[in-house]
């Protein structure tokens, strides 16, 4: 078993004639995920690469039976994309795009939530079963397979921690990226649930920044519930009040959010915190 | 909102018949505290307040405009809003009859908070449960009513992270009226909203000319010129020079790219903020390595860059991108933490 997926999951991608997501949904191939079709409004009747059918709508992907979708299509057409998806019973979503205006993830992930769905992201890098299966951007050489899961609000930073785990001679069950918005559809508590109940996992890793709240209710969820051992990296120690870090929602605001309040936080649940990224392996097993 | 007017220079005040509050049309918050608020009694004190305002500095902003207006009867002031919780992914309404001061100095049990499921929506009931916490007369409470259906719809409407009235005042003739009021649109719906020409007032100018250049760029107090990859990294590698006692002077994401051009261009930036030395910290992926050395290599010559930059890169390609950078004699670096510790050396602290 992994997290949210596996080997049997079936992938569509919408958008997967675009730049970004031409090039991602064959890496993909690659990396042995099972792309069953992929959509792009006028360009049904195509094939990508020679074999993944292409479609011009959600619905008509529907007799191929997909579990899960990738969406890498422009930020004012994200909602639309994600709508067709629930509509359509896509049980896992995965938004890559970044600069979705937040009121539009609300309303996707609500919905999602009352038709039974799971959204990842937006603006997260993607979600690996190392292995099995590989949805999104993450570069494909730097997993290993091994016992250590990873949740994380960024992309390079993540690959950066995986990266020092590889080279540690450890190795990752499931990585996931939960995005750099201020709303997004799983917070750490969601995927700390799935972590705890997967028997190829271990030990957790949480790649934490500054901004909202997140962070400190994880570290009162794990005191209580994770019986896994969990260590985190927390970035944006240095960051000044009120400015925006990059990611939409890495900001402190009114002096909530700080890297301070999420490290304090993490301490006190028992939960080591890295000084550095590539310190992370030293305080795994 | 109570009666007032603009003026931008001392002629245009009109003749004084009431007592004035006298308040700097700047887009920041608390510039009350910041001195950016007169009171005026008599004719000689709003041509006083009036003068000493226009063209006073208000923390790096030039007052061009004040607004003069009537001074209210207040009688008690309340506070409204209604903003993102991002915890519940869901906007919530605040409300308390303890206005006027910033909401986060109140206790938690002084303030009414609904969260709101974005799908259902707003309806009145909300209103009469703040009402009632509140403690408002039947006749407020109506007025009340209207401003928090409104406020809710200018929030879904207008993209907003935040619509707030404080003070929400209740003046002593029973009328609710908005003395203060701050909405705060998010930038990422700003393709949806063309009736607004937006200028974040918090961004210097060179942080806005890079982000017109497609760099998301902040600018710092130090004196380390910073690119990397990633908004994550990037943040991580501020964190480690100020943890060795090296101060950043930007924050820049190159974000991910394979283009020689937008690695080149980066540095433009960074050299106008003058920096000591330079750090370009990259975890290869779709951003490919030799690439990243190539535009340095570019930007060197470019700019006839004379700070010395340091360059870590790992991942994708980065034997080939340490070689093209060891050939033009730039130091080169497999780990971030070697490359921190050189920058740190080289720019020797502040």
């Amino acid at each position: 078993m992994s997290s949210f997926v596996d080997e049997k999951t079936k992938v569509i991608v919408q958008g997967i004639t675009g730049h970004q997501g031409s090039f991602h949904a064959g890496e993909m191939l690659k990396f042995g995920t099972k792309i069953v079709a992929g959509t792009s409004p006028g360009k049904g009747g195509s094939k990508f690469m020679d074999k993944v059918p292409v479609f011009d709508n959600v619905s008509e992907t529907i007799h191929l039976k997909p579990d899960a979708t990738m969406i890498s299509v422009a930020a004012p057409y994200v909602k639309d994309a994600a709508l067709e998806a629930i509509y359509s019973g896509i049980k896992i979503i995965y938004i890559l795009t970044e600069h979705v205006p937040f009121h539009d993830s609300m309303e996707i992930v609500h919905n999602a939530r009352r038709m039974g769905s799971i959204v990842l992201g937006p603006n997260g890098p993607g979600i690996t079963a190392v292995g099995k299966c590989k949805i999104g951007i993450m570069p494909n050489k730097i997993f290993k397979k091994g016992k250590i899961a990873v949740a994380s609000r960024s992309g390079t930073l993540t690959y950066e921690i995986v990266n020092a785990i590889t080279e540690a001679g450890m190795g990752e069950s499931t990585v996931i990226g939960l995005g750099g918005d201020p709303v997004v559809g799983m917070n750490y508590i969601d995927v700390l649930k799935e972590f705890e109940k997967d028997d190829e996992t271990e030990e957790i890793v949480l790649v934490g920044e500054i901004g909202g709240s997140n962070e400190e209710i994880a570290a009162r969820y794990i005191k209580d519930n994770v019986s896994k051992k969990v260590v985190a990296y927390i970035t944006g120690r240095s960051a000044p009040q009120g400015k925006r870090m990059g990611h939409a929602g890495a900001i402190i605001e009114k002096g909530v959010g700080t890297a301070e309040s999420k490290i304090k936080a993490f301490g006190e649940a028992g939960v080591k915190v890295a000084e550095y990224p590539v310190d992370i392996p030293s305080l795994l097993e | 909102m109570p009666d007032g007017y603009v003026v931008e220079n001392l002629n245009e005040v009109k003749a004084f018949t009431k007592p004035v509050v006298i308040k700097s049309q700047i887009l920041l918050g608390g510039r009350g505290k910041s001195g950016g608020i007169k009171f005026a009694k008599t004719e000689a004190d709003l041509k006083k307040g009036v003068s000493e305002l226009l063209g006073s500095k208000i923390r790096d902003y030039t007052v061009s405009k004040v607004l003069i207006e009537e001074m209210i009867d207040i009688q008690k002031e309340l506070y409204v809003s209604v903003t993102l919780d991002r915890t519940s992914r869901s906007p919530i309404i605040m409300a308390t009859s303890q206005g006027g001061v910033e909401i986060e100095t109140l206790p938690r049990e002084n303030i009414f908070i609904k969260t709101v499921d974005p799908i259902l929506g707003y309806s009145d009931f909300m209103a009469r449960e703040a009402i009632k916490f509140m403690g408002l007369s039947p006749e407020i409470g109506k007025q009340f009513t209207g401003i928090l259906r409104k406020l809710y719809e200018i929030f879904e409407e207008k993209d907003c992270e935040l619509v707030e009235i404080n003070p929400l005042v209740i003046t002593g003739e029973g009328k609710l009226i908005a003395a203060d009021a701050k909405v705060i649109i998010d930038s990422d719906s700003i393709f949806r909203h063309k009736e607004f020409n937006v200028v974040d007032p918090e961004k210097t100018p060179l942080e806005l000319e890079a982000n017109a250049a497609g760099y998301s760029f902040i600018e710092l107090n130090g004196n380390i010129g910073v690119i990397a990859n990633g908004a994550g990294l990037t943040m991580a590698t501020l964190d480690a020079l100020t943890l060795h006692k090296g101060y950043p002077r930007n924050f820049l994401d190159l974000g991910g790219t394979d283009n020689v051009e937008i690695v080149a261009k980066a540095f433009e930036f960074v050299l106008k903020a003058n920096p000591k030395a330079i750090l370009v910290n990259i975890f290869g992926g779709v951003t490919k390595c030799d690439t990243v050395a190539t535009g340095i290599v570019e930007a060197k010559k470019r700019y006839k860059i004379a700070q010395q930059i340091v360059v870590r890169l790992s991942g994708v390609k980065e034997d080939e991108g340490r070689k093209i950078l060891s050939d033009a004699g730039i130091e080169a670096f497999p780990g971030m933490m070697k490359a921190i510790e050189r920058v740190v050396k080289i720019a020797g602290g502040n």
